[in-house]
């Protein structure tokens, strides 16, 4: 999950990271009494999870509190790189006289952390690494031993940050660890982290991305979440605990197993070229315990989806058994049929693997108008196809 | 001889006692797996009933070695407990441990790996969030079904669990050595690299299926990795290649950052290495049927 620049601030002033103040609003009126309590002068920045905010016009400085009104009401609602400005922040303003960059991440070709750290901050630093790798420190970090202080030191060195820091960014440093440690962190990045016309080191600007599946040991992570921009689709399935990804095709895709789907993603598009162009319209992956009622739900996602034409329901039971994929199926269908849904749209199903054969006979006897049965993957997905594109 | 495991192989499961580990263990002994005994502090010196065959509970990895010569531990312990649990077994220098267990935070794979390197790497960690292995008609360290296929000479090592067996289905007439789900995430213990470098070695095995998906650089690397060392036959699939960037399709590691570890920069990779990649399952089994003469 990644965050808003705001909530990185607040988890950075959790753990002791250097900030400057700093608070959110969402609505130009409410920066003036920010501005105030800010003594005045402020920036303010447009809170959205993409780059280039800056040069689309998604920060400004504000004189007074009345410009800071002003400025605000510029930036909220403004579209960038398709992204609503919803709420923006208003920081203190400080004097900078250097940027730079730090972060940690997983290193996972290497299996394990790694900090990487460069003098040019303040700019893209993939473009740094691309252009000027020598500027571009990294260091690798175990992840039982952590940032300890000669570590620290290893990163400001590696980095050829100035002496007269070094002991400001190796505390910085440790901070920014327990970030990444006791919030499990996939990556804390500080671009630019800052020093200050009065020599003070300080992150400007961060980004946090969090660990979902750390979520049994961090229950404050939950209210972090983005809930107004996921796809109501998306968030309907999410509450029902399935794994469902929006797409823009029309062909309805339920599957056990995140690798068996993502192929069948693939395999209905490849058969989509051969009609019309029509694409997969989702990715659901339903698990292993494919119940009448997990299948029910998914059904319901995805006969909800105005864009999608057909569904193609694609099972191996490895574990699972066809059989009860199969009682699934039928009894989702009189389930929604029962609930008022509007059950139109043809359904082609595929199952091989644990029971089969009994699975198919299931379905066969159930001889349900909207069920079509093909034998193989390729079949099912051409077939699937072939329907969305009538 | 297949890899990693054989019908010599004795097994010990971790979380023996909870639902999961007892469904499972039980489908391992009906097909065949030698499992010695269950791990649980709290049941030590119980046993378990599996349709007749009593499986014996320690009250720890280390003692379970002591009492049974296991060699290979199946990890079936809730995400939470996971790290200590592998920890343990590292500890207790288990040959081989096998993490079924799903949904395992980051920080706590990238923690017990680097255990195992700070003890010499002598526990071989496969997984976490993995279906196991299978060596078909020896024994069978996980969740992968017995019965999909039966002992041949192709090796099979997947990101994928669904993946595998398809791929299992699809080639089930010719049949495999030793079939290897390492799992999709972004820390994982065995590599696609370290099974092909056991199946080059092992005399069962004629020709390799490889399966990767999208992220990561793993299948690059193990592009090289054919090029410079494998000398058998090695057939390729990617799943992903309609996956959209930024978006996580399932697994914790199945996410497409920018343009590396696209479905498309991993199949032209392999290529290049003189690697037969299909576009679809089927397409990659008529592949290996075509390198294998049949």
């Amino acid at each position: 999950m990644d965050l808003f620049e705001y909530q990185a601030r607040d988890l950075f002033a959790k753990h002791d990271v250097p900030v400057l103040a700093g608070e959110v609003i969402d609505t130009p009126e409410a920066a003036r009494e920010v501005a105030e309590r800010l003594g005045g002068r402020a920036v303010v920045k447009a809170q959205v999870k993409t780059g280039g905010r800056g040069k689309a016009g998604g920060v400004k400085l504000a004189a007074d509190p009345a410009d800071a009104v002003e400025k605000a009401g510029q930036i909220l609602g403004m579209d960038i790189k398709g992204h609503v400005v919803h709420k923006v922040m208003l920081a203190q303003t400080a004097d900078i006289a250097e940027e730079y960059y730090v972060s940690f991440l997983l290193d996972r070709t290497n299996r394990t952390f790694l900090a990487m750290a460069s003098v040019e901050g303040g700019v893209d630093i993939e473009e740094v690494a691309a252009t000027k790798p020598e500027a571009l420190a990294k260091v690798p970090v175990d992840a039982i031993e952590g940032v300890t202080e000669a570590k620290a030191r290893e990163i400001v060195e590696a980095a050829r940050f100035p002496a007269e820091l070094a002991d400001q960014i190796v505390v910085a440093l440790q901070r920014l660890w327990d970030v990444f440690v006791k919030e499990d962190a996939l990556l804390v990045e500080v671009n630019p982290l800052v020093k200050t016309a009065e020599g003070k080191v300080i992150a400007l600007d961060g980004k946090v991305s969090l660990d979902a599946n750390a979520e049994f040991r961090q229950p404050d992570h939950g209210a972090l979440e983005d809930k107004a921009a996921a796809d109501p689709l998306e968030a309907a399935a999410k509450a029902k605990g399935l794994n469902y990804v929006k797409l823009d095709g029309q062909v309805g895709i339920i599957g056990n197993g995140a690798g068996l789907v993502m192929s069948t993603l693939d395999v209905v598009a490849y058969a989509g070229e051969k009609h019309s162009g029509v694409k997969p319209a989702n990715f659901l992956d339903i698990g292993g315990g494919a119940s009448a009622e997990v299948m029910a739900n998914g059904l319901e996602i995805i006969l909800g989806d105005p864009d999608v034409k057909s569904v193609f329901v694609n099972v191996f039971g490895g574990i699972t058994a066809c059989d009860a994929v199969a009682n699934g199926i039928v009894q989702a269908l009189e389930l929604l049929k029962s609930k008022g849904e509007d059950v139109s749209k043809p359904l082609v199903v595929r199952l091989d693997g644990n029971n089969a054969e009994v699975g198919r006979k299931i379905l066969t006897d159930a001889n349900h108008p909207l069920v079509e049965q093909v034998d193989t993957m390729d079949g099912a997905a051409d077939r699937a196809a072939e329907l969305a594109a009538k | 001889m297949a890899i990693f495991l054989t019908k010599e192989s004795k097994v010990i499961v971790q979380g023996m006692t909870g639902s999961e580990g007892q469904k499972h263990t039980r489908r391992m002994l009906a097909s065949g797996t030698n499992i010695v005994g269950g791990v649980n502090p709290r049941k030590a010196g119980t046993t378990v009933d599996f349709d007749g065959t009593e499986v014996p509970v320690f009250g720890g990895v280390k003692e379970a070695i002591e009492a049974t010569g296991a060699d290979v531990t199946v990890i079936f312990v809730p995400e939470k407990f996971t790290k200590s649990a592998v920890i343990e077994a590292i500890d207790a220098e288990i040959p081989l441990a096998v993490v079924i267990t799903e949904g395992i935070a980051v920080h706590d794979t990238a923690s017990f790996w680097a255990h195992a390197g700070a003890k010499g790497n002598k526990t071989r960690i496969i997984g976490p969030n993995c279906p196991g292995l299978i060596t078909p008609g020896q024994s069978n360290a996980g969740i992968i079904p017995a019965d999909i296929t039966k002992p041949g000479r192709i090796g099979l090592v997947s990101k994928s669990g669904t993946l595998t067996y398809q791929m299992m289905y699809e080639l089930r007439d010719i049949g495999f050595s030793t079939c290897v789900g390492i799992g999709g995430d972004p820390v994982i213990g065995t590599t696609h690299i370290d099974a092909l470098k056991a199946f080059e070695a092992d005399p069962d095995t004629d020709l390799i299926v490889m399966i990767g998906e999208i992220g990561g650089d793993a299948e690059e690397r193990a592009a090289d990795f054919v090029k410079a060392n494998v000398s058998k036959p090695v057939v390729g699939y990617v799943a992903g290649f309609t996956a959209p960037e930024g978006k996580t399709m399932g697994h914790a590691g199945a996410i497409v950052s920018g343009s590396s570890g696209t479905a498309q920069a991993k199949k032209e990779a392999l290529e290049a290495a003189g690697v037969k990649v299909g576009k679809t399952p089927s397409e990659t089994a008529r592949l290996a049927r075509e390198l294998l003469g049949g």
